[in-house]
């Protein structure tokens, strides 16, 4: 029996006699491996990201939105899209003081009012979303206010035009000027800043901090809006957030139909969107793995290739005593060799492309796609090179030698 | 007890649906020391003998005795163990590996029995000076003549210390004066003992054998010592 080491040095004689070959060959794998790699960490990291987004919000969070979303647990597909021409349920201030006084279960309840905005100070303009949102904004989103204050409530029935800047809106607007207190312009009326929150960070050159908060009534007003859009809500704690869902279904269902809007907690739209990104990720991953597929078959044809270029060398070996099975290894050897290198490179530049994109999105390189990669890679230079080294075993060594 | 015994040996190839019969019911001895030249016209079945003799191939009918052991129903893995062990060979387009340099093309036959590389080695650098390479060792294939290569490819037939020598026209890809130099070799390593069984065409080369054997149509037609 040959030394294993003894067979990978031949196997390693055998392609450095190809360098160009050698290197073509492994290229398949190599591109293989480390797109494999790659996508699966632009997936995980987006996974991550969206997660952990979600959870800051805490898990006793409950939206309520116009629509059959129907997410997850909730149970249904997907059904219409909020706005997708159906007639949206009617959320009135109605709803809101009967949610509030009718729910046991709820330590917050606020609407939410999406909308754009042009803001002007001086001769500066920048447009940006502007939410409309409840006095308990900070609580319930867990930011802080880092230099003046969050509205009150009474602000906030008053429908006052005051309004609260992300830090990248305040410095689009303001530079290094203090905001606090200054008159800024949107939409001909006449608002004072009172407030900026902490820095959020961002995804994807999407900035969670170039945002402007008002009172939500004075964005409807704004905006002339006649209903609200959507209710954010806090469970008294994570335990209750089943039963404040079914607080609030029970109290909607006596104005709406149960196809008028959907009731979603954290959970559920983690789960929902997770298990988005996971199928999204299997199957960028899955994409990836042809190309390894690919690699696979250009090992086994330039495998086919050495075996009858090297047919002589083949007969000579087991002229001078070479059992067939030591044929049989140390073409699989070689094929082998192929795949695990590539594996190896792949690997690197997966890992360091990773790295760099991580600079523009968020990537989490798994150490699971790692293995998984070159495992596979692996796997496939032992499947491909197996039938090129049984047709090198096979031969005659006395036809073998006399091949021209 | 001869090395080496066929006794009423045929063997039939299936071409193309064809039967054809390259050797027809034939008895052949060799016995240790000896140097046997085995001549004929190309397709006469010289070749299938030798092939026969050395292991390569197994009889269609008949029995062969090699070493005191019926080898004719062996599988391919275990000729493969004789030949690694007890037979050398020497090709007549020499067959080196030319990636290869001589000493690793040498030492190559050690490798199917399982030897350290250094030991293998050291074989193969006293196989090599035994047929005057010993300034060569480190040379490709390309970098040596004709004549050079083919005493790398006997220093390869004896690194194994084999009990016979089977050279298949060992000189048919060489000038005169090279052919010369092998044939001298084989001489002073059978005046050494060691058995050796040559196929040739060449009157000439036949003549350096204590005995010549002439195959004619699948069928020994002579066996006698040279004069």
């Amino acid at each position: 029996m040959i030394e294993l080491s003894e067979t990978i040095k031949i196997a390693f004689s055998a392609l450095k006699a190809n360098k160009t070959r050698s290197f073509l060959t492994m290229l398949g794998i190599v591109i293989g491996v480390s797109s494999v790699i790659l996508l699966l960490s632009i997936g995980t990291g987006l996974k991550n990201y969206i997660t952990k987004q979600l959870s800051e919000l805490g898990s006793n969070t409950v939206f309520v939105m116009p629509g059959n979303i129907g997410l997850g647990s909730d149970g249904g597909n997907t059904g219409s899209t909020p706005g997708a021409g159906a007639a949206l349920p009617k959320f009135t201030e109605r709803h809101l003081s009967k949610l509030k006084s009718k729910a046991k279960t709820i330590k917050y309840i606020m609407p939410y009012i999406e909308s754009n905005a042009s803001l002007k100070y001086q001769s500066k303009t920048h447009i940006t979303q502007l939410s409309g949102v409840g006095s308990e904004y900070p609580e319930i989103r867990n930011q802080n206010v880092i230099e003046g204050s969050f509205f009150t409530p009474s602000q906030e029935r008053s429908s006052k035009r005051v309004v609260i800047l992300g830090t990248k809106a305040a410095e689009e607007l303001f530079g290094n000027q203090d905001p606090i207190g200054k008159k800024i312009t949107i939409s001909d009326q006449r608002y004072t800043v009172i407030g900026v929150l902490e820095e959020k960070g961002g995804f994807a050159g999407v900035s969670y901090d170039d945002l402007a908060f008002a009172p939500w009534t004075t964005v409807m007003d704004l905006n002339e809006l006649e209903y609200i859009q959507s209710f954010w809500i806090v469970s008294e704690s994570a335990e209750t957030v089943s039963e404040t869902k079914q607080e609030i279904e029970d109290i909607l269902l006596e104005d709406f139909e149960k196809e008028d809007f959907s009731v979603l907690d954290t959970k559920s739209l983690l789960d929902t969107i997770s298990s988005i990104l996971s199928v999204l990720t299997a199957a960028l991953g899955g994409i990836a793995a042809i190309s390894l597929l690919v690699g696979g078959i250009g090992i086994m044809n330039i495998m086919l290739v050495s075996v009858t270029e090297r047919t002589r060398e083949i007969g000579l070996r087991k002229a001078v005593g070479a059992p067939p099975r030591a044929i049989l290894i140390q073409f699989i050897a070689e094929a082998v060799i192929f795949s695990v290198c590539g594996g190896l490179i792949g690997i690197i530049i997966g890992v360091l492309g990773s790295l760099a994109i991580n600079y523009f999105i968020q990537t989490t390189i798994a150490p699971w796609a790692i293995i998984l990669s070159f495992g596979v890679s692996s796997l496939v230079g032992i499947i491909f090179g197996v039938a090129p080294a049984a047709k090198a075993a096979r031969l005659d060594p006395i036809t073998a030698l006399r091949y021209e | 007890m001869p090395l080496l015994k066929l006794v009423n040996v045929s063997k039939v190839y299936q071409m193309d649906g064809v039967s054809v019969t390259a050797l027809d019911r034939d008895d052949f001895e060799v016995e240790s020391g000896e140097f046997v030249a085995i001549m004929g016209p190309s397709g006469s079945g010289k070749s299938t003998l030798m092939h026969l003799a050395g292991c390569l191939d197994t009889p269609s009918s008949g029995k062969i005795i090699f070493n005191n052991r019926n080898v004719s129903n062996l599988n391919e893995t275990e000729l493969a163990n004789i030949r690694s062990r007890e037979i050398g060979f020497v090709f007549q387009s020499f067959n080196l590996i030319p990636r290869m340099t001589a000493v690793d093309n040498v030492s190559l036959p050690l490798i199917y029995v399982g030897m350290k590389m250094k030991i293998r080695k050291e074989k193969a650098l006293a196989a090599l000076e035994r047929v005057g390479l010993k300034d060569r060792i480190n040379h490709f294939p390309n970098q040596l003549s004709g004549g050079e290569q083919q005493r790398v490819a006997i220093a390869r037939a004896l690194v194994n210390n084999p009990r016979v020598i089977m050279a298949d026209e060992p000189t048919g890809n060489l000038d005169t004066k090279s052919g010369q130099e092998i044939m001298a070799i084989f001489t002073s390593l059978n005046q050494k003992g060691i058995t050796i069984v040559m196929v040739t065409h060449e009157g000439e080369i036949a003549a350096f054998a204590k005995r010549i054997v002439r195959v004619r149509d699948g069928k020994i037609i002579s066996d006698s010592p040279t004069t």
